[in-house]
């Protein structure tokens, strides 16, 4: 498996550091509802298929990306910095949105 | 199906062994079950053994999407042992480990369990007090553990290298006398023989793709590849697809990430390991099979996957941890390497518990110690789909412990499935 990195270009998957599903947005800090906490925490889709994932180039340039990636193939996608200067992506703007189910 | 014995042999001998009869029957699927176990692993199939035999529930199912022994109970590294230290994890790895030691005898099907020990290195006087309060622990509830010096380590390990030179090297170990390895395909196979005995119908190929609901929106039968199928209760001991059949359920999200662990089989050898080697240092673990293959495994991958195959740097990492550890493996070829898909969990203790719908059961988040467990997972599992509570042997392995803050983490290594 080779990971395009957006400063580095394509590199072995030994490189990074794996950084977990990328589509769990983090509440709010004045989120005071344990439950959104605890889904946030703990709860994930594991999707089997498509997956949006962090990855860390700590073998590189440290930068952290997120890369689209599918998990019963492995076939790697499009890739991006994450940073302030990222914009947030559609299924991230749907999750903020998404009401706690307790 | 006839009892196995040395008459049993002798007979079949005689008839040049063309009159066997097949170990577990093949039916087609009835319209009706009182329970259904999706998954026909070792787990799914302890199950169905353990219902039929202490709980008299024999109109059971059990569908397998592919074939009886092609998942992770064919895929793992054999090893069984019960050296946890949180009370929640002792009590049910040692029950298992009791399980293990009268399985042939119970299911009248070798399982080759051989009690060849588990020795786990340790490399830092750290090391040797975590592994001394872990072996107290072990103690204290009635679980074998040794603690031995690098002499004892050099004596029960000869091709270890356990010289000041070595990588890492070693100043002792602890030891499980009682743990060891056991052939995982006839556990699979023991136990669907088995329960066919017992009348569960194991209907293999034969996927479930979705669930049937009744008017109180209880769980009340799986729909198949090969049509609906009803039962009041239905158990699901799914591994590394837990997420994605509990999905066509409705259950969104789960604490279970699926991650792929690589193991690999060697040329045959020569004995040169006859125990079980745990280097936890470095990760890995090694043992020999019957037929002389070095069996061994490390890490998983370390990335969400249900590919059951691996990347390379695994492979060349958990390779230069065994010629670490055993300089002499250095020229040895691979014969085989595979991989499989482990239900991570957020605390990497397993989950087996009524839900999370009415009318459902869940088996699942067995990391990458799903094998050891097998015995203890089917007998608590048909334990709570017959009562409808948990035995108290897996009370703590609830699906709500993760949002009550009562996780069991082994390592205490955080909710980070790569990790544990």
């Amino acid at each position: 498996m080779r990971i395009p990195c957006p400063t580095c270009g394509e590199r072995d998957v030994g490189e990074f550091t794996y950084g977990g599903d990328a589509t769990v947005a983090r509440p709010a800090m004045d989120e005071t509802d344990p439950a959104v906490w605890n889904r946030f925490v703990y709860d994930r889709e594991n999707p089997r298929g498509a997956h949006l994932e962090f990855w860390q180039h700590t073998g590189g340039c440290r930068a952290w990306i997120k890369l689209q990636r599918n998990v019963l193939t492995h076939e790697v996608g499009a890739s991006e910095l994450v940073g302030p200067w990222s914009k947030p992506s559609e299924k991230d703007a749907q999750t903020k949105r998404q009401e706690p189910v307790e | 199906m006839g009892h196995y014995s040395v008459f049993s042999l002798v007979k079949n001998a005689m008839t040049g062994h063309r009159n066997w009869q097949r170990a577990w029957r093949s039916p087609d699927p009835k319209p009706k079950y009182d329970v259904i176990i999706v998954g026909g692993g070792g787990h799914g199939l302890a199950t169905a053994y353990y219902l039929a035999k202490e709980h008299g529930i024999t109109n059971v199912a059990v569908i397998e999407k592919g074939w009886l022994g092609g998942g992770n109970v064919g895929r793992n590294t054999t090893i069984v042992r019960s050296n946890y230290m949180l009370p929640a994890n002792t009590r049910f790895y040692e029950w298992s480990m009791k399980l293990w030691e009268g399985l042939s005898q119970d299911l009248n099907y070798n399982v080759m369990f051989s009690s060849r020990g588990v020795l786990n290195l340790a490399h830092t006087p750290a090391q040797i007090d975590a592994y001394a309060r872990r072996g107290n622990s072990m103690r204290l509830q009635g679980v074998d553990a040794e603690l031995l010096d690098r002499d004892q380590v050099a004596r029960m390990v000869p091709g270890l290298d356990v010289s000041e030179a070595a990588r890492f090297p070693v100043i002792g170990g602890l030891c499980q006398p009682r743990g060891g390895t056991a052939r995982h395909d006839a556990v699979a196979w023991g136990y669907a023989r088995g329960a066919s005995d017992r009348g569960v119908d194991i209907i293999e190929q034969c996927e479930t793709t979705g669930f049937l609901f009744d008017d109180q929106g209880r769980v009340s039968g799986v729909k198949t590849t090969r049509g609906d199928i009803r039962a009041a209760k239905v158990g699901v001991a799914v591994a590394g697809n837990t997420s994605n059949v509990l999905r066509t359920a409705g259950v969104e999200r789960l604490p279970i990430e699926s991650h792929v662990l690589q193991a690999f089989v060697s040329e045959p050898l020569k004995p040169l390991i006859d125990t079980v080697v745990t280097f936890g240092a470095g990760h890995l673990y090694i043992s020999q099979s019957d037929k002389g293959g070095l069996v061994f495994g490390g890490d998983i991958d370390g990335y969400n996957s249900y590919a059951q195959r691996g990347n390379l740097p695994i492979v060349e990492h958990v390779a230069a941890m065994a010629v670490a550890m055993f300089p002499n493996l250095s020229r040895l070829r691979l014969l085989r390497h595979w991989g499989g898909i482990m239900d991570m969990s957020m605390d990497g203790s397993p989950i087996i518990t009524t839900g999370p719908l009415e009318g459902l059961y869940l088996n699942a988040g067995w990391c990458y110690g799903g094998f050891k467990a097998t015995p203890a997972s089917g007998w608590c599992f048909a334990w709570t789909i017959a009562k409808d509570q948990p035995h108290a042997l897996n009370a703590d392995f609830t699906l709500e412990r993760f949002h009550q803050g009562r996780t069991i983490d082994e390592r205490g290594a955080g909710p980070q499935p790569r990790l544990h």
